[in-house]
């Protein structure tokens, strides 16, 4: 039963259209809460207290009353740009960040769309953020966002590789690139995750993939896209209202897709943690949030802690550092796993 | 050291760094928070604390002495000289006032708050509060008028000091018109003419001219000590 | 094949820019990713501090003093009054002189804590400039419980002070001597041995000594590049020849001498120095008047007087011409900012343009002291 919505709804639109939105009506909530807990993890580790007056309780409406504000904002285009591309830009960023959604598996119950390619179409289907933000930065008209647009362009695609490389490791041990399959291998208490496997190449493995997932993320360390204090804000500078909205939108999505796919190569995913102890359908997926949203948190901690990369020296992490690391990661794992 | 050392030392301390300062971060994370929920709580402005002026006007002698002192020029003061049947009371630090205030207003859009016109006052009655949300919509409502006459009695007692005035002034040319007339009748009684040297009377205009005339007032007693000009009274 | 036809491109940075550290407009002249020239365009705050002083007597123009480098008042109120007592020739009690000295060492602590903290903010680490501002709350405290202000504090008159410190204020700075030595080290390591802030700081902007000497810089970018010179060992004015404390100098440990880093880290360490006078100068300060030498009027003889001190940016200089008036003919401020800046486009030729942040925030630069 791995759609319980194809199962009672059956396969054709109606039971399809709701499998494709089901994960919506996870990031919409989510990004919200992920919003405040950063508004807040921020504050506190800045030794100040945040938000503590929208919605009376420690300020919980504040990303509410945030996305309201930039849904009445004005929908300014600039003159010169290009009012096509202009308006497609933050369109395709967030589809290449929704669509990595169809082979996540919440739990052992759902997944969009269960596939044999699952985590190839992922890494594939998220390379459409690129064209997104080539776009955004060009149409803009605008010198700093073109930069920026550059920039992001060159980090995400010079990252693509040791991530790829990292979670091919992974899918060697596993033997399958199907998610669910993949946790299922890791059922069973919690030093049958896969960090713990073929010590230490896979724990390698997994700060690798995280090192370079958030570059792919664009936060920071690697931020330079949005560095805020150098190109005032990157390819989304003329970006104002609902479109911006969409950019933030794509990046918390994107976060926890990233969040989502460690927990599921490295931490089990829908597995519980201590065997048949708490572990089912529903709590499949309380599994999976918790450990995402750990991650997310360890994302954040990463951001409020670090100064920010220079464009060159990003390059070099990738190529030079990321890169030769994960090849010989790939080979000793490889190795490890014909010689068994 | 060769590259391949370096290269791999790089990546180690890179790593440890990075580690050591998620230490730092995380213990901030469980250390209270220093905020002050302003305005639900407040921190106690201190008692020497620079904010709003106020002139306790029972005291003011209208020496301009504020006025003087301020480096933007925020203060303006008019006064009127009282007539001498009038009794316009005591300061509180025993000095006899002699002079109606008729303006004392303060631009606090100008004002920098550096307190130097609270030293100068003999009598102490301007002084610094802790008073420091007075923001408003308009810079016309930031000029503070301090006096306690109203618009009519200011009228009245400018226009009685004019007249005082110019009694005066005509008393003095009657005066001065009939010494000079005594003194040509003198002169025509006696038949020597003793040459009366004009130029005497009239006054040598001798300044140098970089010095320019600074009036002689009566220099206000020295401030001395923290306790006389620091206590805060309420507004 | 024929040759690629490229060109520079001219990119404005400010004045509205996040980094500039104030209104400061600097024309980029970038090939690509490398800047070819830089050319800063100043001016946006000149508010006539030296046409002011010279309408107004020589206690007024001390407010206007405060204001020209709004982030060390104190140093810019310490050299004017030095000027002008030393054409009054007038000698203030010792009291006020070591109190003025704990003063000016407790702003140049506080005036690091902006320079480090927003250097942090530039190059992309949030949090230290947080912990940075909250010790300077307990500093600023302080200051406000002595003379009544937080950021320009009209505190040193000519001739003396305008009030006695209180009487909480020995323990009170001896309880912040006793704790900042641990947010130092929380900043060394949160911020100055990170290895990312490291590889963006070292070997970037290098300064060389004979470069800097002879484009008059003065103050933490003089010394970060080697050479040893601080004017409170080498022309010592106020008690500094009672008080023991070393001239920190650049070594060049990280990278090249004379860099980012190496700038940075003089005033990471030239507060630590300070904490030292402080605690000694604490110690010292005997009983005495702080307002017996103040003159009631100031009308200093015929003369003229250049006076210099060591401000947290730099050399700071006030010369002063009096005609025998009240107010002074002349005041001349020579401002340490301005002359730092001049070193840009030197400094700054064959960097990134994201180095170009590095280069300005290492300067230490203000624009009210630019300006003034």
């Amino acid at each position: 039963m791995h759609n319980f919505i194809t199962y009672y709804l059956g396969t054709g639109i109606v039971g399809s259209l709701v499998s494709s939105l089901l994960p919506l009506l996870w990031i919409f909530p989510y990004a919200l809460v992920a919003m405040w807990i950063e508004l807040k993890v921020s504050a506190h580790m800045q030794d100040r207290l945040g938000p503590m007056r929208t919605g009376k309780w420690h300020g919980w409406a504040q990303p509410l009353a945030d996305v309201v504000k930039l849904l009445q904002k004005e929908d300014t285009i600039p003159t010169a740009a290009d009012k096509l591309l202009y308006i497609l830009a933050p369109l395709l960023v967030f589809v290449g960040a929704y669509a990595a959604y169809a082979a996540l598996p919440f739990s052992p119950a759902y997944i969009g769309c269960d596939i044999n390619l699952g985590i190839f179409y992922i890494i594939a289907v998220s390379a459409i953020v690129v064209l997104g933000i080539l776009m955004a930065g060009w149409s803009s008209d605008n010198k700093w966002s073109l930069l920026g647009a550059m920039r992001t362009a060159a980090q995400l695609v010079s990252y693509e590789i040791p991530s790829s490389l990292a979670v091919i490791a992974v899918i060697m041990v596993a033997g399958s690139l199907n998610l669910n399959d993949v946790c299922a291998a890791q059922a069973g208490w919690f030093w049958h995750w896969f960090i713990f496997g073929k010590f230490p190449f896979l724990f390698i493995t997994f700060i690798i993939y995280f090192i370079a997932s958030l570059a792919e993320t664009n936060r920071a360390p690697f931020d330079i896209p949005e560095a805020e204090s150098e190109l005032v804000a990157g390819y989304h500078t003329e970006y104002s209202g609902m479109r911006f909205a969409f950019f933030y939108l794509a990046e918390y999505a994107n976060m926890f897709t990233v969040a989502a796919i460690a927990s599921i190569l490295f931490f089990g995913g829908w597995s519980s943690p201590f065997g048949a102890f708490m572990s089912g359908p529903v709590w499949g997926a309380f599994w999976l949030i918790t450990k995402g949203m750990v991650l997310v948190f360890v994302q954040m901690w990463l951001r409020w802690t670090l100064p920010r990369f220079r464009v060159d020296q990003l390059m070099y992490l990738s190529w030079k550092v990321l890169t030769p690391f994960a090849l010989a990661n790939l080979v000793a794992v490889g190795l490890w796993t014909v010689l068994r | 050291m060769s590259s391949t050392t370096r290269y791999f030392r790089n990546i180690g301390k890179g790593f440890w760094t990075v580690l050591i300062g998620m230490k730092v971060t995380m213990k901030h994370m469980f250390t209270p928070a220093v905020t002050v929920q302003y305005p639900d709580a407040r921190m106690t402005i201190p008692e020497r604390g620079r904010n709003r002026l106020y002139v306790n006007m029972d005291d003011c002698i209208g020496c301009d002495q504020c006025a003087m002192a301020c480096p933007v020029d925020c203060i303006t003061i008019e006064t009127a000289k009282s007539l001498p049947t009038e009794d316009l009371g005591v300061t509180s630090t025993g000095q006899k006032k002699r002079l109606w205030v008729t303006q004392f207003d303060i631009d606090f859009g100008k004002c920098c708050y550096c307190g130097l016109c609270v030293p100068p006052c003999p009598t102490e009655c301007i002084y610094m509060t802790n008073v420091f949300e007075f923001s408003d919509y308009d810079r016309k409502n930031l000029i503070y008028s301090f006096i306690t006459l109203t618009p009519e009695e200011v009228a009245q007692k400018t226009k009685q000091a004019e007249e005082a005035e110019r009694e005066a002034a005509a008393k003095k040319a009657a005066a001065a018109a009939a010494a000079a007339a005594q003194k040509a009748a003198q002169a025509a009684q006696k038949p020597q003419t003793s040459p009366t040297d004009s130029s005497q009377l009239t006054p040598s205009a001798q300044t140098s001219p970089i010095q320019k005339n600074v009036p002689e007032v009566q220099p206000p007693p020295s401030s001395t000590g923290s306790e006389n000009q620091n206590q805060d009274k309420p507004n | 094949m024929a040759e690629l036809h490229t060109e520079e491109m001219v990119l404005n940075m400010g004045p509205q820019h996040p980094s500039t550290h104030g209104v400061l407009r600097v024309e980029l002249v970038v090939d690509g990713e490398v800047v070819v020239d830089a050319v800063p365009h100043i001016g946006y705050l000149h508010r006539c501090f030296e046409k002011h002083a010279e309408a107004m007597n020589y206690q007024q123009v001390v407010p206007y003093c405060d204001r020209m480098d709004y982030l060390a008042s104190m140093n810019n109120d310490h050299a004017y009054v030095l000027a002008v007592e030393k054409l009054l020739n007038i000698q203030v009690p010792e009291r006020v002189e070591y109190i003025r000295v704990v003063m000016a060492e407790l702003q140049r602590i506080v005036s690091h804590l902006v320079a480090i903290g927003t250097y942090g903010l530039d190059i992309g680490a949030f949090t230290p400039f947080l912990y940075c501002f909250r010790d300077r709350e307990m500093v600023l405290d302080l200051f406000e419980r002595t003379c009544g202000a937080r950021l320009l504090y009209n505190y040193m008159w000519p001739g003396g002070l305008s009030h006695d410190i209180p009487s909480d204020f020995i323990e009170k700075t001896k309880v912040f001597v006793k704790q900042f030595p641990a947010t130092i080290k929380e900043l060394n390591d949160l911020l100055s041995y990170n290895e990312i802030f490291v590889k963006r700081t070292a070997n970037v902007g290098v300064l060389p000594a004979d470069v800097a000497i002879n484009y008059a810089a003065s103050g933490p970018v003089l010394r970060g590049s080697g050479v040893k010179w601080d004017l409170r060992k080498m022309d010592p004015y106020s008690v500094y020849p009672k008080l023991d404390f070393d001239v920190v100098v650049g070594t060049g440990e990280m990278g090249t001498l004379g860099d980012c880093w190496d700038r940075y880290m003089v005033r990471v360490r030239e507060m630590e120095q300070s904490l030292r006078i402080i605690e000694q100068a604490i110690e010292k300060i005997p009983e005495g008047n702080v307002q017996a030498a103040i003159p009631k009027r100031i009308r200093p003889p015929v003369g003229e007087v250049y006076v210099r001190s060591e401000a947290p940016r730099g050399e700071l200089g006030y010369y002063i011409i009096s005609d025998g008036s009240q107010n002074p003919f002349r005041v001349k401020a020579r401002a340490p900012s301005f002359v730092n800046l001049s070193l840009l486009p030197e400094i700054s030729r064959g960097y990134l343009i994201a180095d170009m942040i590095a280069i300005i925030g290492s300067i230490d630069i203000v624009l009210g002291d630019v300006d003034r």
